[in-house]
């Protein structure tokens, strides 16, 4: 990765194993302040583990962690959850109206969220307010996708840590995400952090990516490293995807 | 009642025996096993009671007691094996349980403070903790295992362990209160309770039957409360870490 950039997230020989089975190994890395990185990689690479371990939802058995600069552990942890904010994959809800998933966040600090802030990220994300009372049971996938998306905006976060947000989504909600990502990346100057299966959205969305196989960090760089790999890992994975 | 008379009682053993039997139940061992066990533990308790109620002792009183609590912590506790430190946590339970309703019948001389009161009274209300012990257990364990990724999302955004497990603690503490409310909604029109039937039988008058079994309702209330809410509060904090990250249960 380019020096000449600040790290927002550094990881030092950072390891990771649960029940007897090793999920990372040993990497080293960085994601630069600002700016978008995707991860991309075979499913089982250990993209998801890479990014609860910075969200602080997992701690790494070996190595360390710095978050601007400051080893994960220093922070609290609810403190660094707000300031390392994640979308998971799974989008997963708690019982109750859109609102009420959309207001968890502040409510979890006893703060409330107006009905016109709520409208407003659910406008973001391409959602109008008829969705606000909703139930999250009768949500599609993709709806549910974006929702999870919003919720995790409102902490309003330096760090944001995105696990496959637009899997479930169809083309034309892609390319909203896709532009509202980048808009809160500019306006914002958020760094981003974004597992993806679709090479070529890393290719347009991402400035820098890590291409991750069986727990190991296998090349990082400019996202145009996805044209014409060098390492003949990446360039087998990436002749799969597109085949 | 005669030993030959009760002897007779076990034609009520040979029909559940024979319809396993015939059905393939395969329940045969377990209602032998079952049997046995019931005649030896209350032949026992029935003799140690004889001897504790000649003795009026207090010693004995404090030691039957004890005894309860360990034996029902330590069915209880099989249903919490992935909860860190699970035992004590019950134990905990049923003493403050034993502690605060003995302390409301004696300190108000609502019951006389002897072993006659003192014995049957813990046992009824230490085995219902213990049987509500058992439903929270089940059931937080469950709730949990069911809405990891629910609990994970809370954690995720800035929720603490208890903002996190909030809605599993309280779904687990209303299922297991759910019987005991239930059951006492119907009470004496569905079925006489046992006390209180015991006492019919044995020629007491059906009104102070009647009174004394209403004491145990109400202290049952307190002790099905109690249970789930003491047990949920110590346990959960068991579930998470000191970088409030859920751990896996084993």
């Amino acid at each position: 990765m380019d020096m000449l950039y600040e790290p927002s997230i550094h990881l030092q020989q950072v390891s990771f194993s649960a029940n007897d089975k090793t999920i990372l190994k040993s990497i080293t890395g960085s994601f630069p302040k600002g700016k978008i990185t995707t991860l991309v990689g075979p499913s089982g690479a250990g993209k998801t583990t890479l990014l609860k371990l910075c969200n602080g939802l997992l701690s790494p058995t070996d190595g360390q962690i710095l978050i601007d600069n400051q080893p994960i552990s220093t922070y609290e942890p609810t403190a660094l959850r707000r300031h390392v904010g994640i979308a998971l994959q799974a989008a997963p809800m708690v019982k109750g109206t859109v609102f009420e998933n959309l207001a968890l966040p502040r409510s979890l600090q006893g703060k409330k969220l107006t009905k016109e802030e709520a409208i407003q990220y659910l406008q973001d994300v391409g959602l109008d307010q008829s969705f606000l009372q909703r139930s999250t049971n009768g949500l599609s996938g993709g709806q549910r996708q974006k929702v999870s998306i919003a919720r995790t905006l409102i902490n309003q976060s330096s760090i944001l840590l995105l696990d496959e947000i637009t899997s479930a989504l169809d083309r034309q909600s892609v390319q909203d995400i896709e532009t509202l990502i980048a808009t809160i990346n500019k306006k914002y100057n958020v760094t981003m952090i974004w597992i993806t299966h679709n090479l070529q959205q890393a290719l347009t969305i991402g400035h820098f990516t890590w291409v991750m196989m069986d727990g190991e960090l296998i090349e990082t760089g400019k996202s145009s490293l996805l044209k014409a790999p060098v390492n003949p890992r990446v360039a087998e994975f990436v002749q799969g995807v597109n085949a | 009642m005669t030993f030959t008379t009760l002897s007779l009682t076990l034609i009520f053993v040979l029909i559940p025996l024979l319809l396993s039997k015939t059905l393939k139940l395969g329940l045969e061992k377990d209602t032998i096993i079952a049997t046995i066990r019931s005649i030896i533990q209350l032949l026992a308790v029935g003799y140690i009671l004889k001897f504790v109620f000649d003795a009026q002792s207090y010693l004995y009183i404090f030691l039957m007691v004890a005894l309860m609590i360990v034996a029902a912590t330590l069915n209880a506790r099989k249903k919490g094996k992935g909860i860190q430190g699970i035992t004590w946590k019950i134990a905990l339970t049923l003493i403050v349980i034993e502690a605060v309703t003995q302390g409301v019948l004696l300190g108000f001389h609502i019951v006389p403070a002897t072993a006659q009161y003192i014995i049957p009274i813990s046992g009824m209300l230490i085995g219902n903790s213990m049987v509500l012990s058992i439903l929270f257990l089940n059931r937080f364990i469950a709730e949990i295992t069911n809405h990891h990724d629910e609990i994970e999302l809370i954690l995720s955004l800035g929720g603490t362990p208890k903002q996190a497990i909030h809605r599993q603690l309280m779904n687990a503490v209303k299922a297991s209160m759910i019987p005991t409310i239930e059951s006492q909604k119907t009470i004496g029109l569905v079925q006489l309770p046992g006390m209180m039937s015991g006492q019919i039988i044995g020629g007491a008058d059906p009104i102070q039957a009647v009174q004394f079994q209403l004491l145990i309702i109400f202290a049952l209330l307190t002790t099905a409360t109690l249970s789930s809410i003491m047990i949920g509060f110590l346990s959960y904090p068991a579930l998470f870490n000191e970088r409030m990250q859920i751990l896996e249960m084993k």
